[in-house]
């Protein structure tokens, strides 16, 4: 509960309804979409202008509370789970596309904007907001700043960041931080802009975004391989981009998870594959023709047991099916469903996936991997139960050797949905001590008095590195 | 209802629901909710409020909180309850395949040891639920009277004297849209049993509703004449009772399980082929009777018959539409999903079937698959949200221009009903039930 100073205090910047800390709205706003993290904050607040953000960090700053910014609670890695308790700033009611600038091929929005709405806004004018994270149609797009959300389409046109060129933040202190604009070209000091996006709400709160955008693709098309053989299908994706083709998706299902797919959906895969790739192009009509073309003679080439090229939309639904289904197939098998990120370079795809076989046979776990092979960006996902404290421990240590091994494979522990609290004990082995320091310097010039997410990305403890043997 | 062996509950004590709830409530279904939340868009009264506790995540994690003990329920839990339209619409969006509406209901089952603290609530439900649904004859008499008051100018007597004035102002907007009650149903009017029409193709069993009967007996009887049409044989058992959909959405379980043994009795006894429901919140409660009665020795296997014999009207009609004498209809038509066949019943027939009507051009109505804001009595137990939701709703329906605004289920019929009077467009359009409008075409 908020002492009733601090209550009368925001309910003077945002009004009466805006500020609650009943037990049902404090408990809704005590976990996001990661299994098994939650914390009661001490209330909500709802700002709906710049200057409430302003106004309520002052007085945050003033009586030492904690905030926590957040949109739609759809991020992965605990990342607003408030863990030190203090406010929730909901966003939500923030959600006004500013501007499409069609003469410097800009978006400028709040955060609070849903992701989905921007994608459809600017695609009505012909113009392409590429970063589509699976969230897209719940997620906001300060949110996706926030944790520099990734998506599908990141092999060919990169995530978040690369797109975000502005941003108007609040500072703990209540000042407000303008970074970049509407350039292509800005190297005036340190690139704030950049620092933000993915600064998990550590930094400062994120209150309006200028984000470029691109013409949209003219052209599509979506084709399918299976393979018997998962080294086959990882030499195919390296020698796709090989060849100089840069396909917008290049996704990836293993044998564990076409065989729960096909148990669920039953739309005809076969249970005997090792892997299935499906990949889309974009692009003017002839390069996207070429391009197909080419990677299905390289997936024949490496003897893939199945080749098949869309000739309709319809027929696109159907093979990109597969990929549709696997959230629900492996979401339905058991009551909890823990989905990571670890990130390998591309080449290691076989390896690493080889790795995870490997640790989920030894713990006795079921865990299937599917993801953007395009990228690296694999999707270890365990079906477990959080009520089972003794297979829970043995979840626990599987990821923390799979974390450990895409490391040793020169990956990441997190590919897109960013460390929060979940991977803070992590955070060490990617980025090593100095590392941790810069970051920890840089947090203090932002945040001095540790205010905004606590207990985020730097976690009091680091695990000790998994010897494997 | 009270819980079977329990000591009598304290009418006053939250904490004893809270007791209630822990044991009740189903932990795995609790579980089985990841938090992504897919739902959040889909849901209604998350839009209108912009709050987690407003949306199927925030009233998962509301329950799991109960369930686990971490929290007492109380009246805003209850509140946020029963701010649910009930649509359904969050499973359809969900991955996980969480199977909402009947956690709400345990969640409802549970509130429902308290009585509902608003007067008009607590006389509505009573009325309802324990004086009125589970009877036909009163249900009858009722509609002899409502006859007799909107014939006989009654309702002009009442509206003159000002004793609609007594009234809240979304009852006497909602009394004004009310069609015109029968003092006698299908079966009084078309008989006990309808021989088909050519070739028979099978005996259906007509479930005729509650109100449906009252107030859409045309409906009802066009029901049968279309099943009749189609080469079916028609039989409408009178044992036949309400599905208890309504009972069963407001936490009365045992009242609502009563009835549907009722009903599973009478359409056994009738040996039907298939069991046909003409309104959609009708049919998804007959389709769950099995769920209902999972694990009761006595009942399990007569509730499975009944629900695998349970279809809409659409969807018999849909496989043999090309047979069918249709004739013009030169019409604009737009179509409004019934949640509870949309969600419930996954029914996709009623679009095809409004596409083969020869004439008509057919309008997708924008966001369609949203609920209207009827569900159920939620219109007379949560007039704002119901209208906030309608006037938004028939904006939509403003858009499409068109002439019919088609439905297949008598509470969104009433609704678009109601919604084309608050927005003024009764010169421009009429809300129909889809097989009205199929009949029209047929005769």
């Amino acid at each position: 509960m908020l002492s009733s100073e601090v209550k009368r205090e925001l309910q003077a910047v945002v009004g009466p309804d805006d500020v609650r800390d009943d037990p049902e709205s404090r408990l809704a706003y005590s976990y996001d979409a990661t299994p098994m993290y939650q914390a009661m904050p001490d209330g909500v607040v709802f700002p709906e202008s710049t200057e409430e953000v302003q106004a309520i960090m002052k007085i945050a700053s003033r009586h030492r509370i904690p905030i926590v910014g957040r949109g739609s609670g759809s991020n992965l890695s605990a990342g607003t789970v408030p863990v030190g308790g203090g406010l929730v700033m909901v966003m939500t009611k923030m959600n006004r596309l500013i501007e499409i600038d069609q003469d410097n091929l800009t978006a400028t929005f709040q955060p609070g904007l849903i992701t989905k709405q921007l994608h459809e806004a600017v695609e009505r004018i012909g113009l392409f907001y590429p970063p589509d994270p699976g969230s897209m149609h719940v997620s906001t797009l300060g949110g996706n700043i926030a944790e520099c959300a990734g998506g599908l389409r990141g092999l060919k046109y990169g995530t978040t960041k690369d797109y975000v060129i502005g941003l108007e933040a609040v500072l703990p202190s209540g000042d407000i931080l303008r970074t970049g604009g509407k350039l292509t070209k800005d190297v005036a000091g340190y690139d704030l802009t950049k620092l933000l996006v993915g600064s998990e709400g550590t930094l400062a709160i994120i209150t309006e975004a200028t984000v470029k955008l691109l013409p949209l693709p003219e052209d599509r098309r979506v084709m399918v391989a299976h393979f018997t053989d998962l080294y086959a299908a990882a030499r195919t994706v390296s020698q796709i981009i090989a060849e100089r083709i840069i396909p917008c998706t290049l996704e990836f299902l293993d044998q564990g998870t076409i065989r729960v797919i096909e148990d669920y959906a039953k739309i005809g895969l076969p249970a005997d594959m090792a892997a299935i790739l499906l990949i889309e192009q974009d692009g003017p009509t002839s390069v996207v023709e070429r391009d197909i073309e080419r990677i299905a003679e390289i997936c024949r080439q490496a003897k893939a047991a199945h080749v098949q090229v869309a000739q309709s939309r319809e027929e696109e639904v159907q093979l990109m099916s597969a990929r549709r289904s696997a959230l629900s197939a492996l979401a339905r098998l058991r009551p909890t469903t823990i989905l990571e990120d670890a990130t390998v370079p591309r080449a290691a795809i076989a390896p690493m996936v080889e790795q995870i076989n490997r640790i989920k046979e030894k713990y006795g776990l079921q865990i299937c991997t599917f993801g953007h092979a395009g990228d690296g960006n694999l999707h270890p996902t365990c079906m477990t139960d959080a009520r089972d404290r003794e297979e829970i421990e043995r979840v626990e240590k599987a990821f923390e050797e799979i974390f450990d091994a895409a490391i040793r494979l020169g990956g990441t522990i997190t590919g897109e949905h960013g460390v929060g609290l979940a991977k803070a004990p992590f955070l060490e082995w990617k980025v090593g001590k100095s590392g941790i320091e810069v970051m920890k310097g840089i947090k203090r010039a932002f945040d001095p008095d540790g205010l905004l997410n606590p207990g985020k990305m730097f976690s009091k403890e680091t695990r000790r590195r998994v010897v494997i043997t | 209802m009270k819980p079977v062996g329990e000591k009598p509950i304290d009418r006053e004590s939250w904490a004893q629901v809270g007791e209630y709830l822990r044991k009740t409530l189903d932990q795995d279904e609790l579980t089985h909710c990841m938090r992504c939340g897919f739902c959040l868009p889909a849901c209604p009264t998350y839009r209108e409020t912009g709050l987690e506790q407003a949306s199927p995540r925030g009233r998962l994690a509301l329950m799991k909180a109960v369930a686990d003990g971490m929290m007492e329920p109380d009246k805003a839990f209850a509140d946020q309850m029963n701010l649910c339209l009930g649509c359904r619409a969050c499973e359809t969006a969900c991955p996980a395949g969480v199977q909402y509406g009947r956690v709400l209901e345990q969640a409802r089952a549970g509130i429902a040891l308290r009585e509902p603290s608003s007067r008009i609530v607590r006389g509505l439900r009573k009325l309802f639920f324990e004086h009125l649904f589970p009877y036909q004859h009163r249900l009858r008499t009722l509609g002899w009277w409502l006859a007799l008051y909107q014939r006989w100018g009654v309702g002009w007597l009442v509206q003159r004297s000002g004793l609609m004035r007594l009234f809240p102002e979304h009852i006497r907007e909602m009394e004004a849209v009310m069609p015109l009650a029968s003092s006698k149903g299908v079966r009084e009017q078309l008989g006990e049993i309808i021989r088909p029409e050519g070739t028979p193709k099978g005996r259906v069993g007509l479930f005729r509703g509650c109100i449906m009967d009252v107030l859409f007996t045309e409906t009802n009887c066009n029901t049968a004449r279309l099943l009749v049409k189609a080469g079916y044989e028609v039989v409408i058992p009178d044992k036949q009772r309400c599905c208890g959909a309504l009972h069963a959405h407001a936490g009365e379980v045992e009242t609502a399980k009563r009835l549907a043994c009722d009903n599973i009795g009478a359409f056994r006894e009738a040996k039907v082929d298939w069991i046909v429901s003409n309104a959609g919140g009708c049919g998804a409660m007959l389709v769950e009777y099995a769920h209902h009665f999972q694990g009761d020795v006595r009942m399990e296997e007569d509730a499975r018959w009944f629900s695998e014999r349970v279809r809409d009207i659409s969807q018999l009609v849909a496989d043999v539409i090309d047979d069918l004498p249709l004739k013009r209809l030169q019409r604009r038509v737009t179509y409004q999903d019934s949640c509870h066949l949309r969600n419930g019943m996954h029914v996709t027939q009623p679009r095809n079937i409004l596409r083969r009507i020869p004439g008509i051009t057919y309008v997708e109505l924008f966001e369609s698959d949203r609920c209207c804001g009827s569900a159920g009595i939620y219109n007379l137990t949560q007039p704002e949200m119901s209208k906030q939701i309608l006037d938004e709703k028939m904006t939509h329906v403003k858009n499409t221009e068109a002439d019919i605004l088609v439905t297949s289920n008598p509470g969104c019929l009433l609704q678009m009903k109601w919604g084309i009077r608050r927005a003024g467009l009764e010169q421009r359009m009429h809300a129909v039930h889809l097989v009205d409008l199929l009949m029209e075409a047929v005769e």
